[in-house]
């Protein structure tokens, strides 16, 4: 892992490219981690990726709610030849939740970001086909946001049927 | 025809495809792409999985996946359960894979609670998880096997299967979805007798690979569906994310439990199988000595198997003894606090990798500091890995793709979750 001072210098590495590109770092259980600007995402990526750090080990999508902004994407990658670990978190309102897509850069975010659209309803730009993976095309509502309810979908059985249907007779 | 003269000549299985596909224009017939539905419902996709195929005669041309016909919400479950009544839930993801479901989660918690887990429960995670290994790959192979027109080894591969299996219930009391692993350690203690049955089952199994591998690299019909199959490069692959035996296969030496050592597996001595080319039959063969190397850390594990506690004894995330109870306010208040509310875990983030018999199993757990975790996400090997299916599958017969399909190895339950 880069240690707390080596993070430092990869923030401030990538905000001499831009200054309002990393918003914060954060070293938590001798793990690195920056925080970027959603726009600022696939730059950060790259960098990271010429500095060795060239393998997307996952995409996950977090909600923060009740915290503005709500809705979080993290990127781990990962640098095989040094077995290091760093991880690029953006976050973005729920009103406006532009993220730019990493998956013609990264082709293993296909399917991951896939999945945030459809459970927390991050929208990546230019994502090469940005469908729900894991819902049915027609659902409606992003399950994995923290106030969709658990259980908020009926499902119909036969003791909560309030007439007979009466198909199994 | 100009798109198929370009693909000419990359491997002759590929060539002569193409050539058949050619003469059948050739004798009058007209020539148009069919679309083929694949699935759910079809015992060659291991479960649920769907597929759109585009056929130009019998090589596939083109190819999505359809998944979420199995998923059952089970990390919107899980932040709605305290966490140690979260492990059941998440040991479900990945069906053949229990254990390295409830590892991966049970790490997370661990990381962020700073809990340190005692040797001799690392030592029995690791033997239960190695066990696994073996199991899931004996699956595998049995059902892969299957698909391939070889009915007895799927018989052969169960029966062994079988062996694992009292084996966990001997120790953990279930056969499948054990819930031994706990946050800080493992349930209980190995029983009396546990030892003598693993090392009749690590004398008999080297044997049986042999046996499997005998049996299958003489099968002309075998042989033919995996060698130079459906080879994907290794730079392909790291793109994709692929890890794992698929991308072992390419020559890529990457494993978690050598490059970032967790659960004490420095201390033991094994091998990381690799292939050459990539190919399917690289594919098998990976898993085959995987199951041999998994042979070897369970007896090392058994052999240096440290005497101690199972689970930690920091009151506030393990159930105290059951004798404390009768004794003790404090175990009293513990056990209460424990059972009815769950333990407590310092607000953050944390991203834990291991290495499953698919690749990298992650669990990303974020904790706002109740006793219910915020977010459970699994970085399913099965999930990423499936991205790999268009370019090991393209130009391929429709019995190579089932090949290529069984070699890949999707486990549905942990691709929906």
């Amino acid at each position: 892992m880069p240690d707390a001072t080596g993070l430092e210098l990869i923030a401030n590495d990538l905000r001499d490219q831009d200054d309002d590109g990393v918003l914060a770092t954060v070293f938590f259980r001798e793990k690195a981690m920056l925080i970027v600007n959603a726009p600022f995402v696939p730059t950060a990526l790259e960098h990271l990726r010429a500095m060795g750090y060239s393998f997307m080990a996952s995409v996950h999508g977090v909600d923060y709610f009740p915290e503005e902004p709500r809705l979080g994407v993290h990127y781990e990658l990962l640098d095989m030849h040094a077995v290091d670990r760093i991880t690029v978190k953006t976050r973005v309102h729920t009103e406006d939740p532009h993220v730019p897509s990493a998956s013609i850069a990264w082709p293993t975010a296909n399917h991951q970001e896939r999945e945030i659209y459809d459970m927390f309803g991050v929208i990546f730009d230019d994502h090469p086909d940005l469908r729900r993976i894991l819902m049915p095309d027609d659902y409606e509502g992003y399950p994995q946001r923290r106030d969709f309810p658990v259980g908020g979908e009926p499902v119909l059985f036969t003791h909560n049927e309030t007439k007979s249907p009466g198909w199994w007779h | 025809m100009v798109a198929l003269t370009d693909l000419l000549g990359e491997t002759p299985a590929r060539r002569d495809a193409i050539l058949d596909v050619s003469s059948i224009d050739q004798s009058g017939l007209s020539e148009e792409l069919l679309t083929l539905n694949f699935g759910p419902h079809h015992p060659a996709t291991h479960g649920v999985l769907r597929l759109i195929t585009t056929l130009e005669g019998e090589v596939v041309r083109d190819l999505k996946p359809i998944i979420g016909y199995v998923h059952t919400g089970i990390e919107k479950t899980a932040e709605d359960k305290a966490y140690w009544k979260a492990i059941p839930v998440i040991e479900r993801m990945d069906y053949l894979a229990y254990f390295f479901n409830a590892y991966a989660f049970c790490g997370a918690v661990e990381t962020l609670a700073g809990i340190e887990v005692p040797p001799r429960a690392q030592y029995l995670r690791v033997l239960f998880m190695e066990l696994n290994r073996i199991m899931s790959h004996l699956v595998w192979l049995g059902t892969s096997a299957l698909d391939l027109g070889a009915i007895s080894m799927f018989w052969y591969c169960f029966r062994d299967r079988e062996q694992i299996l009292d084996l966990f219930e001997m120790a953990t009391g279930q056969r499948m979805h054990t819930r031994y692993f706990q946050v800080g350690g493992v349930f209980e203690d190995i029983p009396s007798g546990f030892d003598a049955k693993v090392r009749e089952f690590c004398a008999t199994m080297p044997t049986r690979v042999d046996q499997f591998a005998a049996m299958l690299d003489n099968n002309e019909i075998v042989i033919q569906r995996l060698q130079n199959v459906a080879a994907v490069d290794e730079q392909t692959l790291l793109g994709l994310g692929v890890t794992g035996p698929l991308l072992r296969a390419t020559g890529n030496t990457w494993d978690l439990r050598k490059a970032a050592p967790y659960c004490s597996y420095d201390h033991f001595e094994f091998k990381v199988p690799v292939g050459t080319v990539g190919d399917n039959y690289d594919r098998y063969r990976c898993r085959l000595e995987e199951m041999r190397e998994s042979v070897k850390i369970v007896r090392q594990a058994l052999d240096g198997l440290p005497e101690g506690p199972y689970i930690t004894d920091d009151r506030k995330y393990a159930l105290p003894p059951r004798h404390e109870l009768a004794t003790s306010m404090e175990a009293l208040i513990h056990h209460f606090k424990l059972v009815t509310e769950g333990f407590r875990v310092p607000p953050g983030e944390c991203y834990f990798p291991v290495e499953s018999p698919r690749g990298e199993l992650g669990c990303f757990v974020r904790s706002d500091g109740t006793s219910k975790p915020a977010r459970v996400h699994m970085r399913d090997p099965s999930f990423v890995n499936l991205q790999a299916t268009l370019p090991m599958c393209k130009d391929l017969y429709i019995a190579d793709f089932i090949a290529t399909l069984a070699m890949l190895d999707p486990i549905l339950g942990g691709i929906d979750r």
